[in-house]
């Protein structure tokens, strides 16, 4: 084959604009769903036509039912995502600020980081029953060690040579902490910020799917055994959305914070977070 | 062409070779109309300004792209892939060589795939590490040695392969000056023991005229041959006194001015 | 300092702050007459009967067994699909949005509308951790078949190499650090899922166990259930990175190297 499939077209290369070629794919995906029910490869029961999805949706739209739920997932997610982050950043600050506490606590943090944070769900829901209080200890023990990991990073990542220029010019812990560290820390932070979001809705809806708090996983979960089976797909694509709107804010928040900063790792950029 | 090679049909011949890269926002010429042809054993090389299209010439050849028209005929056939019994060595040897695979592993890939039972194969993988001076790094891997070695190590990937047609991109580009001597040399050694036919691309002139039996001068895009240098220098050249010869510097500094007049942007009438 | 009183030191240092902290939990706990939070010594008691013994096999292996299954199903179809669609540009930004919105779809969601697919039983279980797993495997392959070199490319084509030996010899090899990636982040994904299918909706498994202890309010045993639980994810984590260690060790010597000039 003497045409490469490189990847990289340079800006020599013609063809279909690439917002053209993502449009075909999502209608095509919408025309599956639309013909698959129909022609019985699936029965409709289970997965109903996409326009009757569609339908479904519009109308969930102009209902307080579904404001109210997105609005809680919304609150937990939100409240969730910023006590991590704050929890996060301060504990990582101060534990990669020194090399014992470090070493004292790198056992500790690799041990408690892989426990999932749905085995505490039974714990939550004897504590708090149904109440936010339940969805927010999942969310935040999960989103918190996102945050912890990149902050450790960060503060390791800070050049040794400033680090003695600052002491030997005898800044205060404050100043080196807003001169220094928080600039280099800054890129991983970020990083951190996306990976904690995304985790933070997952289990924000993981929560309400399994424990029944309220939200809009807990709307899927009583249309499913209520039988509103349009109305849960018109659910879970908007979670899908929200999922969507989540990851995408936080990339471009992650590309506007940083467009000055010269970041220096080799960053997964583009993988999934 | 030396009297080994008179006689013979040509190794290689590029015919009216033309390519042009079209997209959206610009379409670049980058060679107009290329011919030569190389004979059964020869070591040409070929050099000129950078944005001549050296590489793009030299993927062709490979069969690694397509020209737009006209074409490559390597041993009687038409090139439209990478033709059989041929072997190139990359500028970027540090990413030429599979970091997952031992130094030896790396020169026995390509053996692989051309049924051989596997005793053939080692012996060719070991006589050919031997013969760059990598006996005793079989095991290492690639990232372990420095960008000197690596370099051997492509080569002796290509040497084991037996190709008949040996093509080099700027191979000693990256390299510090004291490891390219040595290199020139190695490739001067090689190619009197195995008589394969050899295309050096390079943008050192003295190098080319130290290596070359022939110098093809390229014009700067759109790319044509400006002109076909016999290099009448000894067979047996060394570092210090082939290249203290008078002869070698007339060479040089006729190769040079016309290096100079390319980059000016000169070219031959009717092209 | 010597050999043996370094790894003396270093062992110290490893347990020195969880020691302290389970001997707070310890002594804070020892005494305790609260019902949600009993004392340690009788979770860890609890723990061993109940864990420890030939009675944890009923739950314990079906999850366990489901979740592997699952797991490497979904690392397999994320492999197969995500070559493709990494090595084609046309493919890629033609599935891009629509994936992008598939993988956004919070897997726990996929829950109840399996149930409608595939009632409670343990194809509901895998099929939820399967449609979960496989996204970080998919898009990180995509990414890493992209990030070929493309230096390489061109050594394989010009040496004529065959597809199968390309994919074997090439395509997979060099992607494969980034592949490890989604395979890592999957792995969080599929615990999770393991553990949320059975509590909504199962007949046995670890997490079927701990709503049942919950729901009967016996307390000790759901501690040991939470215990359990984490002990499994370190283990996985633990196994997984023995795992990446010995398949990546070409790819940890090379960024030495690189990080050492």
């Amino acid at each position: 084959m003497s045409g490469s499939t490189t990847n990289n077209p340079g800006p020599l290369r013609a063809g279909t604009p690439a917002w053209l070629r993502g449009l075909a794919g999502l209608t095509g995906f919408a025309v599956i769903l639309e013909i698959v029910p129909r022609i019985g490869v699936v029965s409709p029961h289970y997965l109903p036509p996409f326009s009757e999805i569609m339908v479904a949706l519009f109308r969930e739209l102009m209902s307080a039912t579904f404001w109210t739920a997105f609005a809680d997932t919304m609150r937990a997610w939100a409240l969730g995502l910023l006590i991590s982050l704050v929890a996060g950043t301060v504990v990582g600050i101060v534990i990669g600020s020194s090399s014992l506490l470090r070493a004292l606590t790198h056992s500790t943090i690799e041990f408690l980081r892989p426990i999932p944070s749905v085995a505490l769900i039974p714990l939550a829901v004897l504590l708090f029953g149904t109440q936010l209080a339940s969805t927010l200890i999942l969310v935040v023990y999960a989103a918190f060690w996102q945050v912890l990991i990149q902050v450790l990073y960060g503060v390791q990542d800070v050049d040794p040579v400033a680090r003695e220029t600052a002491r030997s010019y005898g800044l205060g812990t404050w100043a080196q902490v807003r001169y220094l560290i928080w600039p280099t820390m800054l890129p991983y932070l970020m990083t951190g910020v996306r990976l904690a979001a995304a985790v933070a809705l997952i289990l924000a809806i993981t929560s309400e799917i399994a424990i029944d708090t309220e939200g809009l996983g807990r709307e899927i979960s009583q249309t499913e055994s209520g039988g509103a089976v349009a109305i849960m797909y018109a659910y879970v694509i908007v979670t899908g959305i929200v999922g969507v709107v989540v990851n995408l804010g936080a990339r471009a928040l992650e590309r506007r914070v940083l467009f000055w900063h010269p970041s220096m790792r080799l960053d997964a950029a583009g993988a999934a977070p | 062409m030396s009297d080994r090679t008179i006689g013979r049909a040509p190794m290689l011949e590029v015919k009216k070779l033309h390519k042009v890269y079209d997209g959206a926002s610009r379409t670049v010429e980058a060679i107009r109309d290329l011919n030569f042809k190389v004979a059964q054993g020869e070591l040409v090389c070929i050099v000129g300004p950078s944005g001549a299209g050296k590489t793009t010439l030299l993927k062709c050849i490979a069969g690694l792209l397509a020209p737009t028209s006209g074409g490559v005929i390597v041993e009687g056939n038409p090139v439209n892939g990478p033709p059989p019994a041929m072997a190139v060595v990359f500028q970027e040897y540090g990413r030429s060589l599979f970091p997952w695979l031992t130094v030896h592993d790396n020169v026995a890939l390509p053996l692989k795939h051309k049924k051989m039972p596997a005793a053939r194969r080692e012996e060719l993988v070991c006589n050919a590490l031997a013969a760059v001076d990598l006996a005793n790094v079989h095991g290492a891997y690639p990232w372990q040695l420095s960008g000197g070695m690596q370099q051997r190590v492509a080569i002796a990937r290509a040497v084991a392969y037996e190709p008949h047609v040996l093509l080099m991109d700027e191979p000693f580009a990256a390299v510090d000056a004291q490891t390219r001597a040595d290199l020139e040399d190695l490739i001067r050694a090689l190619w009197n023991k195995l008589r394969v036919t050899v295309l050096f691309v390079t943008h050192d002139i003295d190098e080319s005229v130290y290596l070359g039996q022939r110098v093809l001068i390229m014009s700067h895009a759109p790319t044509v041959i400006m002109e076909d240098v016999t290099i009448d220098l000894p067979d047996a050249r060394t570092q210090l006194e082939t290249r203290s010869l008078p002869r070698f510097g007339e060479l040089r500094k006729h190769i040079y001015s016309q290096i100079q007049l390319a980059k000016q942007g000169w070219r031959p009438p009717g092209t | 300092m010597s050999l043996a009183l370094s790894i003396a030191r270093r062992g110290a240092i490893v347990i020195a702050l969880p020691a302290v902290l389970i001997a707070v939990w310890w002594f804070t706990s020892s005494g305790s007459e609260s019902f949600y939070f009993p004392p340690l010594a009788t979770i860890l008691q609890t723990f061993v009967d109940l864990w420890l013994s030939p009675q944890a096999v009923p739950n314990v292996v079906p999850s366990l067994l489901r979740f592997t299954i699952g797991y490497l199903a979904a690392a397999a179809l994320g492999i197969a699909l995500g070559i493709p669609v990494g090595a084609s540009r046309d493919l890629r930004l033609t599935l891009e949005p629509v994936l992008e919105f598939l993988r956004a779809i919070p897997p726990p969601v996929l829950i109840p509308v399996l149930i409608l697919f595939a009632g409670i039983g343990d194809e509901m279980k895998i099929l939820v951790i399967v449609f979960g797993c496989v996204w970080p495997v998919l898009l990180n392959t995509v990414a890493g078949v992209r990030a070929l070199d493309e230096v390489l490319e061109n050594v394989v084509r010009s040496y004529r190499i065959g597809p199968v030996a390309r994919l074997w010899h090439f395509v997979l090899p060099g992607a494969s650090p980034q592949i490890f990636t989604g395979l890592r982040q999957s792995l969080s994904i599929g615990i999770i899922l393991m553990v949320v299918s059975e509590m909504f909706a199962a007949s046995n498994g670890i997490g079927f166990a701990l709503v049942q202890y919950q729901r009967t309010f016996a307390i000790p045993e759901m501690w040991s259930g939470i215990i359990l639980l984490g002990l499994i994810g370190i283990v996985l984590a633990l196994i997984f990175r023995l795992v990446e260690a010995w398949l990546l060790a070409w790819y940890h010597g090379l960024r030495r190297t690189q990080r050492a000039n």
